[in-house]
């Protein structure tokens, strides 16, 4: 490397200004998350500390009725919220790519909700759907008296409760993405399918979904790492409630054990355990979207 | 003769993919170069190279006897005008124009006197106080000379500055640089795919291909000279007629298909007898004849007959050949014509099959 | 038959073409009444009636008494318009001890926000702008792995991030607060601004630096004056993001710094006391009217911000 002496010092203030950007990778995103999976494997309890107790945390967690209850829940939701919100979504952009009139107004209607925090969207769904003041009572105020819609005080339904609410700020979202996918198809597309006398659904089900299909795996993805992370939206509806874990979630299992019960470990090995079910999301996808453009 | 720019053994590695292999380029003071090559034959990456907008692997570069291979593009003594133009679209013609000017920290006066004596020079004036976006595309490369010539640089590099505007602006604006040439008498380096623009207004091209320099000449010699089989072909339209022969009786003669041709008056090596050559003659290089000469034409049968206004193309079939001829507008023959072609041996190029050299 | 055919012949036809596609398409424009049209627009209203229904409940139950409230249906307008559930809700509701209303809270997310909206913009846009045009060795490992980490659950850095601020003396801070989302901010940010600065011409970048203009002369001049749509699109981004963040005003902050979420959903789930309905939704009503006020006026940015958001990865 004679002759070359300034070599390390070259464009000193691009690496200087880099220096915030690669310290979060390091220190944060590796090295947080490196931490927090080796302090897993010890029994730390108020403090951090390395003593190691190989799986026991892991023992200890799956043996936990509010982890399975938890990890039950978020599938419950995580497959339900999937399947409505991308098909909802996908839906309503079909209609809206009907060469609509007010489509800017409907669109305005439909996404402000994804402009709400979880916690307001939370507090409001909480508040209609009040046995005593909201849904039900209007209804049976009507003349059905026996109508019952309490979804929130039952825990056999409080997750339709919160599927409501989540829909609810989220579809817009998905429908706008679903839309711009819908935009970004040939126009040529349809014609050729008209002179083909091949239906409207059927163009739709046969030829645009699978031209969309890098849209949907997209969403699919967004969706599904929103959901693993769903904390705010159940504190602020039910705080876990009713019955105190029915509608517990795992954020929620190491949001307790790290920062209530002073239990670290359990917070440590909870929150590797979310760790790992995003990668079980992430890696097909990576392994889908990259993988395949290497080989080509 | 002073050498404004010298290249030692420059070599450029993208990872492992070699991009400039140890080129030695030496350009004169005041010499107009013209890099010319396919795009991804390594000409713009060499010219960036040469300002500093990429860090080289290997070697040296050498400006007004300055080593600057690791010196910032602003120091090297540069001015450069981009095929885009790649003016800040932000500031108008005047902020454009001195904003390397302010970077360096020179007095406002100075500036103001550059910048009037930028604009006078090229007519752009009336301009100074518009934006880029308000300009037409040879007002705009006009403008980004201009941020050149304020920099009182000695050695000018340009990026394919004409690509980007119509037929017309872009032969107007080659005059002009020209002219600019002629006026100023700095170092020009000008990168181009365009072998009119190479030939009109190189003292010296180098063709490039495959990060190599081919050939590197006044343009007469690349012209009628090509040292091999690369630069025969690129340059010239329509492309040189390439016969497949063999040289006969001790590299006196030629056959080719049932033809046999006197070499007389070749301007070349010792041609030998090969069994493998490639005879290379240009289409302005061959005359028509009605009557066969014995030893020195080749029958031929006419396709087609092009009109090109001053002259014309006649594309013709001769010992399952296709070949071209340029001819005056006057001779004009109809296809199917029986004809006899004969070679401007003098002017005619011998290459070996194999290395694709010139004999 | 006809299938198979227009099957084969689409995908090709597509990669012929690319212009970009504007406005509404589809099928065919019908005339006005058609059978179609009624359920197309009838769909459509009643999901739009979906998604405003608890705007209106929320606005209709901050403005009524609570005798009224307890009387009444909740999606009925308010027969008697009251203001007294904002003022109270503003500047008089407790949580715990403290009984001065939202506007502390109010006060705090402002506090936390502004900072870190431009921290967390001015670091990613410089990340983005090196990205692009000063790349050095591993530049693009960073990045890659920026954006794979963002999709690491929040829940897995939370302590050792507890740790390191702890280190640095800002735990429970401000500044604290201020930091984690400039750093959380980070990946979908630089992404942001490095696929704008991309398209940028790079010969553009090439002509300062013959100029002479250094690293920050270049951003400052050329490319930040160039690039001030997509400041406001990561702008809209953030203050809504931010504003609304729940878990780590939580985490990161201590009971008197709690932004506005967290206080928000102490006054509305506390379990003390009487259940004031109509100052809870005036509550929640005031945590949402900023983002609620922002998407209203930016309008298409807003959007564009989320489908800018969506393409991470």
């Amino acid at each position: 490397m004679s002759g070359q002496p300034k070599r390390l010092l070259r464009n000193l203030n691009a690496k200087i200004a880099a220096l915030p950007m690669i310290l979060t990778t390091l220190v944060v995103f590796v090295g947080g998350t490196v931490w927090t999976v080796v302090y897993s494997f010890t029994d730390s309890k108020l403090l951090p500390r390395l003593r190691w107790v190989g799986l026991d945390q892991y023992e200890r967690l799956w043996s936990n009725s509010r982890w399975l209850i938890s990890i039950e829940n978020l599938l419950f939701y995580g497959v339900m919220s999937l399947v409505f919100t991308i098909g909802m979504g996908f839906l309503l952009a079909v209609l809206m790519d009907q060469k609509i009139r007010f489509e800017d107004t409907f669109r305005t209607i439909m996404l402000y909700p994804f402009a709400l925090s979880f916690i307001v969207t939370g507090l409001v769904w909480q508040w209609i759907l009040n046995p005593q003041f909201g849904v039900q009572e209007i209804v049976r105020s009507w003349g059905w008296e026996s109508f019952n819609f309490d979804p929130l005080n039952n825990p056999d339904t409080v997750l339709y409760g919160l599927l409501i609410a989540g829909l609810w700020q989220g579809t817009g979202f998905v429908m706008c993405l679903m839309l711009a996918g819908l935009r970004g198809i040939d126009e040529d597309i349809w014609k050729a399918a008209r002179v083909d006398g091949i239906p409207t659904w059927k163009t739709y089900l046969v030829v645009i979904v699978p031209m969309m299909r890098p849209v949907f795996i997209t969403t699919l993805v967004i969706v599904a790492a929103g959901i693993i992370r769903l904390y705010d939206l159940v504190v602020a509806q039910t705080s876990g409630g009713p019955g105190g874990n029915a509608s517990q979630v795992p954020a929620m299992y190491v949001y307790d054990y790290m920062f209530q019960a002073q239990n670290l470990g359990q917070g440590f090995a909870a929150s590797t355990m979310m760790l790992v079910s995003v990668l079980i999301v992430l890696i097909p996808w990576a392994y889908l979207e990259f993988g395949g453009k290497r080989n080509g | 003769m002073t050498q404004s720019i010298s290249v030692k053994d420059l070599t450029l590695n993208f990872g492992a993919v070699s991009v400039l292999q140890k080129m030695n380029l030496d350009v004169a003071e005041g010499e107009f170069i013209v890099l010319l090559g396919p795009s991804g034959c390594g000409k713009s990456t060499l010219l960036n190279c040469l300002a500093g907008l990429l860090d080289i692997t290997d070697g040296q570069i050498w400006i007004k006897g300055k080593n600057v291979t690791w010196a910032e593009p602003s120091e090297r003594g540069i001015g450069m005008v981009f095929q885009s133009y790649a003016l800040y679209p932000q500031m108008t013609v005047r902020g454009n124009l001195s904003f390397g000017l302010k970077n360096a920290r020179m007095p406002a006066a100075e500036i103001e006197k550059r910048v009037a004596r930028a604009a006078e020079i090229l007519q752009i004036g009336p301009l100074l106080d518009r934006k880029p976006g308000a300009l037409s595309g040879g007002q705009r490369q006009r403008v980004a000379i201009g941020r050149a010539l304020v920099r009182d640089v000695d050695v000018f590099l340009f990026d394919e500055p004409l690509s980007n505007l119509d037929a017309k602006l872009r032969s107007e604006l080659r005059v002009e640089i020209k002219r600019l040439h002629e006026r100023l008498k700095n170092t020009m380096v000008y990168v181009t795919h365009d072998q009119i623009e190479a030939l009109t207004l190189a003292d010296r091209i180098a063709v490039m291909k495959g990060g190599v320099i081919q050939q590197l000449a006044d343009p007469q010699t690349i012209y009628n000279r090509p040292t091999n089989l690369f630069v025969a072909g690129f340059i010239g339209s329509p492309a040189m007629n390439m016969l497949p022969v063999k040289t006969i009786d001790n590299g006196r003669a030629f056959q080719f298909g049932s033809t046999r041709i006197d070499l007389a008056g070749y301007d070349g090596g010792a041609v030998l007898e090969r069994d493998n050559a490639i005879l290379g003659v240009r289409p302005e290089h061959i005359t028509i004849r009605t009557e066969a000469v014995p030893g020195r034409t080749i029958p031929a049968e006419v396709e087609i007959d092009e009109h090109l206004g001053a002259d014309s193309l006649l594309w013709l079939k001769a010992e399952g050949r296709e070949m071209c001829v340029r001819i005056p507008v006057e001779g004009r023959l109809p296809s199917g014509s029986q004809v006899h072609l004969m070679l401007d041996m003098p002017k005619a190029s011998l290459f070996d099959a194999k290395t694709e050299q010139r004999i | 038959m006809a299938e198979t055919v227009a099957k084969a012949a689409s995908p090709a036809r597509t990669n012929l073409r690319s212009d970009a596609m504007v406005g509404p398409r589809g099928a065919k424009p019908r005339r006005r009444l058609s059978g179609r049209n009624i359920m197309l627009y009838g769909t459509l209203i009643v999901v739009s009636l979906y998604y405003i229904l608890p705007l209106w409940v929320m606005v209709m139950t901050s403005l009524k008494g609570m005798p009224e409230v307890r009387l009444g249906n909740i999606f009925a307008p308010p027969v008697e318009i009251t203001f007294q559930p904002w003022v109270k809700a503003w500047s008089e509701a407790c949580t715990g001890l403290n009984c001065d209303g939202l506007s502390r809270g109010f006060w705090n997310s402002v506090l936390i926000t502004v900072p870190s909206v431009i921290l967390s913009i001015l670091v990613a846009s410089v990340n983005g702008y090196a990205l692009v045009n000063w790349r050095f060795k591993g530049s693009d490992l960073f990045f890659t792995i920026l954006i794979f980490g963002s999709f690491i659950p929040y829940q897995v850095m939370l302590y050792p991030i507890v740790i390191l601020l702890r280190e640095m003396g800002i735990y429970g801070t401000l500044w604290g607060l201020v930091l984690v989302h400039t750093i959380f901010g980070m990946p979908i940010l630089t992404l942001l601004f490095r696929n704008y600065f991309s398209t940028i011409p790079e010969e553009l970048f090439k002509a300062a630096r013959v100029d002479g203009a250094g690293f920050w002369a270049i951003y400052l001049r050329i490319m930040l004056p160039m690039s001030l749509p997509i400041f406001v699109v990561a702008l809209i981004l953030q203050v809504t993001g931010i504003w609304n963040d729940f878990l780590f005003g939580v985490v990161f902050t201590k009971p008197d710094l709690y932004p506005m979420t967290v206080q928000l959903n102490n006054i509305v789930n506390s379990v003390q006391g009487v259940k004031e309905y109509n100052v809870n939704m005036a509550a929640t009503l005031l945590t949402g009217l900023v983002p609620l006020v922002i998407y209203f006026l930016s309008g298409k940015l807003f959007v564009r911000g989320i489908a800018a958001g969506a393409v991470k990865g």
